[in-house]
């Protein structure tokens, strides 16, 4: 058994280790609010945090999590840059089909952790890995500045 | 506050998501609450009240938001609340006090009054059901009126609505509509209804924010993908990598004694693995040996296939447009010839093609997204041998469709494999096989001929050759030789061309092709806008003069090259840029999906001839607009879309097989290539058009023109080839 | 007399210049053989009472003659040249670029047509312990066979066994691209006399069986100076500069030998141990290229001990300094470097890389796609960096992450620009990759 610690609650998961976080999270819990995008780290739809660092969940074996505290887009609200980019998303509506969402607001959440006040390179440095087919890139700039604003 | 019963459930504190929007209380007293925002697109997992229907669109509960059925599905374009500000501007509700709610397979109640089938796609929403719904919404609160006025004893007329509820004023008595339902749902519907006028509008023509976001921002929208069946098993699948393909040998041995893998299906063109999980039913697959039939095609290539479409674009044609004799004035004046290509490509919408079965007792019950729950449940049921009655769709929000999900091939690969599991299954494609088993954009040969004479068009032939995807698609549409979609675009440009011969030319290959957003004009706006610039180059004129020139019939299009090249500066230089020394402005116009578009295009050019776009200027005459932010949002996005086409996009086929595979051979722009874009709405009154795809379409054409003013190379093969544009050394 | 005293100079000129050469040559000639390093003095195999170094190892003693062959097969990495990339194993087909043109590996299943099934064992012998094909005609070096001459008999039959057991593949042989004067095969011969030892294995008595196991492995069998040995003007391994380093399809094989800056001297033995048998080493990134090949198809598939030998020979081999740098320390963590001017190489990284790679270099979340400490991104050619953009590297196992080529997609200029922004950000010293660089690396395919 693989213990973790996912938006401040435990679980315990019986998968073999090298099983990626993303479905440990999508297929054994049923947190499916973390996407599958590409399973190559190319896409940014798995983004989740590991102690408040954006990673990758398609990458992330389960048995290498340890005690490392988890957050999910499930849980990102409960944080206040969370809550700001959340907030943001919609105020200046951000999200259209909204697949790729949850990973982007896991990543610019993580970016306004690190950095209250990013500007438009420090923005591109955290927010490229993440893909958007809709084109909603322009508004997320936006959103990010419009949270950090607030 | 609203109240909302999952928050309640969970016995956690809410915020509505209007307080938020007012900039609320994200932190209360110093402790920081998770936002909470009301449900106001049903849950697939959530049991609610069905409520009384007072017709196929409107169902209204006796608590509880009115439920309102979607028929068509969003998919990100933001139909949902487009639709529901239909209903519910007639209805005269709120969008607070509804929820809306995925049509279930159903064509005669639901099948988009355009294509007659139950279909999201070609930018048609707005206008195939903007009227049908306003009318829904009228009829059923004039059903609601006629209920509350039968109890009051009092005339209908002197009845009001407002926010779901039926005012007397003369007595002040009031009903909610839930009240009302029940009775209301038995009365004969009216003959007639008359709907508001503009002036009247309450929601239509406002800025509206929009019903299915709030769920998409915190992770609970419930996408095909996400579904969880009771007793569910995982598939991942693998279909022939050459095209048409099929399975000559497995050893299942390997995969089996993979952790968690529970069975191996063989069919004819495909093998999948079924597992306790997505993760070990991939591993199972990967450990599989199989061998493979290559088939017919093993030595297919792209040279051959472009060598095909050239020699079918000289063969006969059918005429799908003729006024007076382009062949014979062509004959002689100054004459313009060019060749445009476009190349195969792939949709990837970023929730990958996936879909859950689950066949037992003779039926068969199918969660997914898509396009056309109406061929899903054809598809389904012939799978199977079964009555399309005994097939449930059920319909979920859709993460990126661009017309991949106009096509039931998921569904049924999804259900050939479920029939051989026990209990439902939720079959995921890789990315790798979304890409190498999609059903392509085709690709399109377009020649363009025409005869200038003083700076008018005097005589155009258009001969477009490509593959018909509606006559596999829809095959009634497909009349006397001619595709619809394919010359969309190209007949009835805008301009006036003098005596036009616009032609089609079937070309079929064996590399399956579908609708991919844009659809024909892609390829139509493309060559004519590549070659209007051509022409205006080639005799010293201004583009957007040229373009002026032919367009004083036509103001709706004169308005939005207007305003466009007078926001972006027309005649000033491209600026300089630190992508490259290169710099160039580039113009395209459009109408197409009945709306007109402009579009100004400011890109650089590297030494090594990688381009890079720095601004974009759109502006648009969609008609009357229901929800002007989704318009603008449609439009940047559209444009991101068309981006990465004109820049990166292709697939190409070798030996028969897809090249690409994921996002690292297949290149979609990221944040960090993006340039502004600037949408100018130019107003109108006219019927609403379509914009989902516009965007997409009109930027190509505008970047190719910008790089052909900044380096003179015209891009008549897409996408971009830095080869062809770097400095000669 | 005028005319004989120019005539005089010009032999004059002539002499010197051939004795020159003649010295030159004999210097390439007359050098020492690929352990020559080692103290003591080899003797013929039937010589050294001890168990035979050569054969399989102990543990498999016992297995039945297929599994034997097998085995020495994969010690041979006969598979990685003779597949294409796609194609059917042992079918050959594979290019090689070379300065004079491109060779391709011909066809080694038991097609009788194509492939090798009619060869007798003394054919078979003659190929691959003299580079002489059966119709008499000769091979290129770019077949390994100055190496595989050390493989015993009954080694090299074994190999035979084993391709003959195989399916028979029916894919004609490619002709080579060579122009004059390389397509002259028979060039080949004189090239044979000087440099191929047409030797069996010696042991080294004074060393241990461990070592001379190693020796067997490395030397005769897996062949690794072919690739990391840098090769003399007549194309010879150069031996006074044993495994300082070569090129192999563009790649630059590192230098393996004993120098601490330049070599593996600081590599534990844990380090080379994994390294060479699952393709990775903690801190020392991952196997790539044809190093990546040598290890999924030859080392990762040899025993324990077989991997603890070839350690035990590398670590013995003398320390020979090449022109590589000190590996840099730690990155910084943020996006934006003081001092780091490459956009268009930050944008690509920050888009593709980043995810996996992580801004410190460190990888995201598996060490495997670490970039510090990593030697190919301390190479100041960029080469190998490069290579993995456009090709990509691993996957390592089924189960483990791989990382995707990017050249498809990706023009020259994007390559480069993010070689050396890595090697800069990375690494010790700054690649200067141009765009025109990366359109030679994508014909090496």
């Amino acid at each position: 058994m693989t213990d973790l610690t996912i938006n401040g609650a435990p679980h315990s998961v019986d998968v073999p280790a090298e099983t990626p976080l993303l479905w440990v999270l999508r297929d054994v819990l049923g947190m499916t609010g973390t996407k599958f995008g590409c399973g190559i780290a190319q896409c940014g739809a798995c983004t989740v945090h590991l102690e408040g660092v954006a990673v990758r969940s398609c990458q992330l074996a389960v048995g290498d999590v340890g005690t490392q505290a988890i957050t999910t887009i499930e849980g990102i609200g409960a944080t206040p840059e969370g809550t700001k980019i959340q907030k943001a998303w919609l105020d200046l509506e951000v999200i259209q089909c909204g697949y790729c969402q949850p990973g982007q607001i896991m990543s610019a959440a993580a970016l306004l952790a690190a950095n209250p006040a990013p500007d438009d390179a420090d923005i591109d440095a955290a927010m490229a890995g993440n893909l958007c087919r809709c084109g909603t890139y322009v508004r997320i700039r936006e959103g990010i500045k419009h949270a950090a604003r607030s | 506050m609203r109240h909302d019963p999952e928050n309640t459930r969970l016995g956690r504190p809410v915020l509505t998501r209007r307080s938020l929007l007012r900039g609320g209380a994200a932190f209360v007293g110093g402790l920081v609450i998770g936002i909470e925002l009301p449900m106001r697109v049903a849950r697939a997992d959530e049991p609610a009240p069905a409520g009384a229907p007072l017709n196929a669109f409107v169902h209204v509960p006796a608590e509880g938001p009115v439920r309102l059925i979607m028929p068509a599905v969003e998919m990100g374009q933001g139909v949902y609340t487009s639709q529901a500000m239909c209903l519910a501007e007639e209805l005269d509700i709120t969008l607070d006090q509804i929820v809306a709610v995925h049509a279930p397979a159903d064509q005669a109640k639901y099948g988009n009054p355009l294509f007659v089938v139950q279909a999201t796609g070609g930018s048609t929403t707005t206008m195939a059901w903007t009227e049908p719904l306003r009318k829904a919404g009228a009829t059923a609160r004039a059903l609601l009126v006629a209920a509350a006025a039968a109890e009051g004893g009092v005339d209908p007329a002197g009845l009001v609505t407002d926010k779901g509820i039926v005012t007397d004023p003369a007595s002040g008595r009031t009903w909610t509509y839930g009240a009302l339902a029940d009775r209301a749902a038995v009365l004969p519907p009216p003959a007639e209804v008359t709907l508001k006028s503009p002036d009247q509008f309450r929601l239509i023509g406002t800025p509206a924010h929009r019903i299915d976001t709030p769920d998409k921002a915190t992770g609970k929208t419930v996408y095909g993908i996400d579904v969880i069946r009771p007793g569910m098993a995982f598939a991942a699948l693998m279909a022939s990598p050459v095209i048409g393909g099929t399975v000559a040998h497995v050893d299942e041995a390997p995969a089996l004694v993979q952790p968690g893998v529970r069975q191996v299906v063989v069919l004819d063109d495909l093998v999948a693995v079924v597992a306790d999980n997505t993760w070990a039913a991939q591993q199972g697959l990967a450990a599989l040996k199989v061998d493979w039939s290559p088939g017919p095609n093993a030595t297919l290539t792209q040279a051959q296939l472009w060598a095909d479409i050239e020699t079918a674009s000289k063969g006969p044609g059918v005429a799908a447009q003729k006024q007076g004799d382009a062949l014979a004035k062509l004959g002689e004046g100054t004459l313009f010839e060019a060749t445009y290509e476009l190349p195969f490509l792939a949709h990837t919408p970023m929730e990958p093609m996936n879909c859950t079965v689950h066949v037992q007792d003779g039926a068969c019950e199918v969660w997914v997204g898509t396009q056309v729950p109406g061929f899903s449940q054809m598809g389904a049921a012939k799978v199977l041998g079964i009555d399309p009655s005994k097939v449930t769709i059920n319909n979920h929000i859709i993460g990126g469709g661009f017309g991949r999900r106009l096509e039931a091939d998921y569904v049924v690969t999804a259900t050939r494999i479920a029939a051989k599991v026990d209990g439902p299954v939720k079959v995921i494609w890789s990315r790798e096989e979304d890409i190498k088993q999609d059903i392509f954009r085709p690709l399109y040969h377009d020649r363009l001929k025409a005869r200038v004479e003083n700076g008018r068009i005097t005589a155009w032939h258009h001969r477009v050759t490509g593959a018909s995807i509606l006559a596999r698609w829809l095959p009634p549409a497909f009349k006397d030789g001619i595709d619809g979609d394919a010359v969309d675009g190209a007949i009835d440009p805008p301009y006036a061309v003098g005596d036009i011969l616009v032609e089609y030319i079937r070309h079929e290959s064996v590399v399956p092709v579908g609708f991919w957003r844009g659809v024909g004009p892609n390829s139509s706006v493309f060559s004519i806008e590549s070659f209007l610039d051509r022409i205006a180059r080639n005799t010293s004129v201004d583009p957007v003069a040229f373009r002026r020139g032919l367009l004083a019939d036509n103001p709706r299009a004169l308005g939005v090259l207007n305003a466009a090249t007078a926001k972006a500066g027309w005649g000033t230089p491209a600026p300089a840029s630190r992508f490259g020394a290169r710099t160039g402005r580039g113009v395209a116009l459009m109408h197409a999906f009945g709306s007109y578009l402009a579009c100004i295009a400011d890109i650089a050019v590297s030494d090594q001839g990688d381009v890079r776009v720095t601004r974009i200027v759109v502006a648009a005459d969609v008609g009357r607009v229901i929800n002007p932010d989704t318009v603008v949002a449609q439009i940047q996005g559209g444009v991101t879309f068309g981006i990465t086409t004109v820049l990166h996009d292709k697939v190409t086929i070798a030996d028969g097989r897809v090249e690409q595979s994921n996002f690292h051979d297949y290149r979609l722009i990221r944040i960090d290539e993006m340039p502004a874009i600037e949408v100018e709405l130019v107003a109108s009154t006219e019927k609403p058009g379509g914009i989902g795809e516009p965007g997409t379409v009109i930027v190509q054409p505008a970047v190719a023109n910008a790089i052909f003013a900044a380096t003179g190379v015209q891009l008549t093969r897409m996408p971009v080839d830095a080869a062809l544009l770097a400095k000669a050394v | 007399m005028r005319k004989r005293t120019v005539l005089l100079s010009l032999a004059g000129i002539l002499v010197v210049v051939g004795v020159a050469a003649l010295g030159v040559i004999g210097w390439m000639v007359f050098q020492p053989g690929p352990y020559g390093f080692a103290t003591g003095t080899p003797v013929a195999l039937a010589e050294d009472a001890r168990p035979s170094p050569t054969g399989v190892p102990a543990e498999l003693a016992g297995a039945d003659q297929p599994t034997r062959a097998a085995y020495i097969t994969r010690m041979a990495d006969c598979e990685a040249c003779h597949t294409a990339k796609g194609g059917q194993p042992f079918a050959g087909g594979r290019p090689f670029v070379l300065p004079f043109g491109t060779i391709y590996t011909p066809n080694i299943t038991p097609d009788p047509e194509t492939g090798i099934g009619k060869w007798t064992d003394a054919q078979f012998l003659d190929a691959v312990h003299r580079g002489i094909a059966p119709d008499g005609s000769r091979y290129y070096p770019a077949f390994p066979y100055p190496s595989y001459t050390m493989l015993t008999d009954a080694d090299a039959l074994a190999i035979k066994a084993y391709l003959f057991a195989l399916a028979p593949v029916k894919q004609p042989n490619r002709p080579n691209s060579f122009a004059f004067p390389f397509n002259q095969r028979w060039l080949m011969a004189i090239w044979a006399t000087l440099f191929n030892s047409d030797t069996r294995f010696e042991p080294v008595p004074e060393q241990s069986p461990e070592w001379n196991r190693g020796a067997y492995l490395v030397e005769a069998a897996g062949h690794c100076g072919e690739c990391h040995t840098p090769r003399n003007l007549m194309q010879a391994m150069d031996q006074r500069r044993k495994f300082a380093g070569g090129v192999a399809e563009g790649w630059n094989a590192y230098n393996i030998s004993s120098d601490g800056v330049s070599g593996i001297g600081d590599w534990s033995v844990e380090q080379l141990t994994a390294y060479l048998a699952a393709g990775h080493a903690t801190g020392r990134g991952v196997a790539s290229g044809p190093m990546g090949e040598a290890v999924a198809l030859s080392l990762s598939q040899l025993v324990p001990s077989d991997i603890q030998a070839i350690v035990t020979y590398l670590k013995s081999v003398p320390p020979v300094a090449s022109n590589l740098p000190r590996l840099a320390g730690p990155a910084p963590a943020t996006p934006q470097v003081a001092g780091l001017d490459n956009p268009l190489g930050q944008r690509m990284f920050e888009g593709n890389c980043a995810s996996c790679h992580a801004w410190s270099g460190a990888g995201a979340v598996r060490e495997q796609a670490g970039l510090t400490g990593v030697r190919a991104v301390n190479d100041p050619s960029g080469a190998n960096v490069a290579l993995m953009v456009l090709n990509g590297s691993g996957p390592l196992a089924a189960t483990h992450p791989y990382m995707p080529g990017f050249g498809r997609a990706y023009s020259d200029a994007e390559v480069a620009a993010v070689a050396n922004y890595v090697t800069a950000r990375f690494g010790s010293e700054a690649s200067t990759l141009t765009a025109a660089d990366i359109a030679r690396f994508r014909h090496l395919e």
